[in-house]
């Protein structure tokens, strides 16, 4: 913990991120017209928020808040599922602490589901769903798998455990989500972005190839950054420097973590037990070909989608809401700029997607901003 | 609100909400009303505080839930201004329980008391089904005689704000625990807190209010006062105190160390020309961690808790929602 302690330290140095603002500044004087860039993880609003770096850019500097939320583009047939599967008698739902506030289309949430005796339990590590799988034999343990590329491979390591330990019982919800279709999406369906922020973490799995054909083919600068206010204003700086000598390339500014080509191991691991799914549904945005992950159909027993289709419905179109989640997700629109924000949504009482979990954007303003 | 949740137990809004709506509405008065941690009765001569107390595991690194029951009725007793002398003590045990494991929480509790020479007065025991609470519950009930009168509406725009020493040990320690995270270092700051408050009351200083950051940690009692004084707290950021075990912790599960319980760790607020004077004395009686970590200010818009960077920034301290849960990644 100590070490942890002296990182942060010298990462969250006072006068290092003054120095990297006022160099922000200084790069940012020349610059011909003003840029948006999108950070597109919610951990990076989240840090963008809560250290204030906005509060320390000029003006001709916006950040805008992408769809880095992997609960918050969740559509609501998907968390009526986790729902489903925790009202169920005959199973045990396990999953992440994210997912516990959601409310479903009927305004449930798994805390109340579990509140009102459903089985439901949220974990730190995937693979503490084995260990919940193997107590209780009689039930179907459900992982209620969320996240993007990040956590997908530790769903993959749970599901191959539990194939070599041979627990019948355990299934997957896959519900993993993909970064680069998202960016295509974005840059495709009008969003008002001139480069991205790309996700640290992410990153750390896969690699840094696969924003290349965001730089090549639309030309937007992408700059991979980690989570600290010093990596964030380092990221802004690059990315400021590749607009000023019209540039677009994947520059990695998180090299303590990312390495070029990302961890062969996770990617094998992914790549083994999940496929891309032909047609995903992100709440706030619409469909994306390709742009989430499926358990492979060798391993169909182990999927809950198939085994559980009575409590699993199927994908239906969005409620309208006169919230601004779409535009916000696209880059159009922020979240002070909604009529509901802080009114008639709140993370009690949520109306639109970045408002649901604590990493959407709305949220984030809400916890960090909010002025009344 | 049709079931009730882990989150109305939690310390922060939804608790706060229960409060209001159910128990507050039923039994309404104005000792009630004044929302302290300890009411005053008797012509305003005697504090009384009550709370109960679960936790789960019953011994950890720090205390036990017993030395708990005592220091935590206590310190809301100490914290009204008034030297505790009374305890009563109510068990509620399931059945099942060894009785060693309960004599060494009695033995727990008997030490503990020593420190304030407070007498435990009357008491009651329950055994309950086994399966019906999880091993025992502890509800104390504390008396004391005031000395100076500390309550939050004598806070006013000006003061300074003091917190005694590094926050979020408690609930970092019982969080990690009970989820078996192994993390060296991680220990209660479960204390009885009369051997610092006794000086400070003694010199006769221009203390407005004290509070123990317990649930909902120190976030919980700077927004509560923001709401019920209706001014604006500004913290530094750098100044609170949080050890570097408490800081990796919250850090590697994304918790906010602000709204973790301390269980030895209190909120002074005092008139700015005395605030050395607190600091001294406090470094002198057992918390040499004890910081200025901020000012009550005048409102602009609307009474906030705001923390203030050292490079220059703000963000509001939000009032702890829901229950505590890590983040993804």
């Amino acid at each position: 913990m100590k070490a942890a302690d002296s990182l942060l330290q010298m990462v969250r140095n006072s006068d290092a991120i003054r120095a990297f603002a006022r160099q922000v500044e200084i790069e940012a004087a020349s610059l011909e017209k003003p840029l948006r860039i999108m950070e597109v993880c919610g951990g990076h609003t989240h840090a963008i928020l809560e250290y204030g770096l906005d509060q320390l850019l000029p003006a001709n500097i916006r950040l805008v808040h992408g769809p880095g939320c992997p609960v918050c583009v969740l559509p609501q047939h998907r968390i009526d599922a986790a729902i489903n599967l925790g009202q169920s008698a005959d199973t045990i739902l396990v999953t992440l602490g994210d997912m516990i506030r959601v409310p479903g289309s009927d305004g449930i949430s798994l805390q109340r589901t579990r509140a009102a005796g459903g089985d439901v339990r949220y974990v730190y590590s995937p693979l503490d769903a084995l260990t919940v799988a193997a107590e209780h034999p009689d039930k179907s343990v459900i992982y209620f798998a969320i996240g993007f590329e990040t956590t997908a491979p530790m769903t993959a390591l749970l599901l191959e455990q539990a194939l070599s330990r041979q627990l019948s019982n355990l299934f997957i919800h896959c519900n993993h989500v993909l970064v680069p279709q998202a960016m295509e999406l974005i840059l495709t369906a009008g969003g008002a972005v001139d480069a991205f922020i790309a996700p640290g973490h992410v990153s750390v799995i896969s690699g840094i190839n696969r924003y290349r054909s965001l730089t090549d083919n639309y030309r937007v600068p992408v700059v991979i950054a980690g989570f600290e206010p010093v990596d964030l204003l380092d990221a802004i700086v690059r990315i400021i420097q590749q607009v000023k000598s019209a540039t677009a390339v994947v520059d990695n500014a998180y090299r303590r973590f990312v390495k070029p080509s990302g961890n062969h191991k996770a990617q094998q691991l992914v790549d083994t037990y999940f496929e891309p799914h032909d047609d995903f549904l992100w709440r706030g945005i619409g469909r994306i070909p390709g742009s989430a992950l499926k358990v492979r159909d060798l391993y169909a027993d182990r999927d809950a989608e198939m085994q559980f289709p009575e409590l699993c419905p199927a994908a239906a179109e969005e409620k309208p809401s006169n919230c601004l989640c779409g535009s916000i997700l696209m880059g159009l629109a922020q979240p002070t700029d909604c009529p509901l924000f802080g009114s008639g949504c709140s993370p009690q009482n949520p109306q639109g997607s970045c408002m649901v979990s604590n990493e959407g954007a709305c949220a984030a303003y809400y916890k960090y901003r909010r002025t009344s | 609100m049709d079931t009730i949740q882990l989150a109305h137990g939690s310390g922060g809004l939804e608790s706060q909400q229960l409060i209001r709506d159910l128990f507050f509405s039923a039994f309404d008065n104005p000792v009630l009303a004044g929302c302290e941690d300890a009411a005053l009765i008797n012509g305003g001569q005697l504090a009384v505080s009550t709370d109960s107390f679960t936790v789960s595991p019953l011994f950890f690194s720090g205390g036990d839930i017993g030395k708990l029951a005592v220091a935590g009725t206590l310190n809301d007793v100490a914290m009204r201004g008034a030297c505790p002398e009374y305890l009563t003590v109510a068990f509620i045990i399931e059945e099942g329980i060894k009785v060693n494991t309960l004599a060494r929480i009695v033995e727990s509790m008997k030490a503990e008391l020593l420190i304030t020479g407070a007498q435990v007065v009357a008491g009651d025991t329950k055994v309950v089904p086994r399966g019906a609470i999880d091993q025992l519950m502890i509800n104390t009930t504390g008396f004391g005689t005031m000395i100076n009168d500390c309550n939050t509406r004598r806070i006013t725009a000006g003061d300074h704000v003091i917190i005694s020493g590094s926050i979020a040990r408690h609930g970092a320690c019982i969080f990690a625990a009970r989820e078996e995270i192994g993390i060296k270092g991680l220990s209660s700051d479960c204390c009885t807190l009369w051997p610092a408050i006794a000086p400070l009351l003694e010199a006769g200083l221009g203390i407005h209010a004290m509070r123990d950051a317990t649930r909902g940690g120190i976030s919980a009692v700077f927004n509560e006062w923001a709401q019920q004084t209706g001014l604006t707290f500004a913290l530094h950021q750098d100044e609170i105190p949080v050890s570097s075990e408490v800081r990796g912790f919250a850090e590697i599960l994304g918790i906010d160390p602000y709204v973790l319980a301390c269980e030895g760790v209190f909120v002074v607020a005092v008139a700015p020309s005395d605030s050395a004077a607190v600091m001294d004395l406090l470094h002198r009686h057992g918390h040499p961690q004890a910081a200025l970590v901020g000012e009550v200010e005048t409102t602009i818009t609307a009474p906030a808790v705001m923390l203030h960077s050292a490079y220059g920034t703000r963000r509001r301290m939000e009032y702890p929602c829901g229950e505590i849960l890590p983040r993804i990644c």
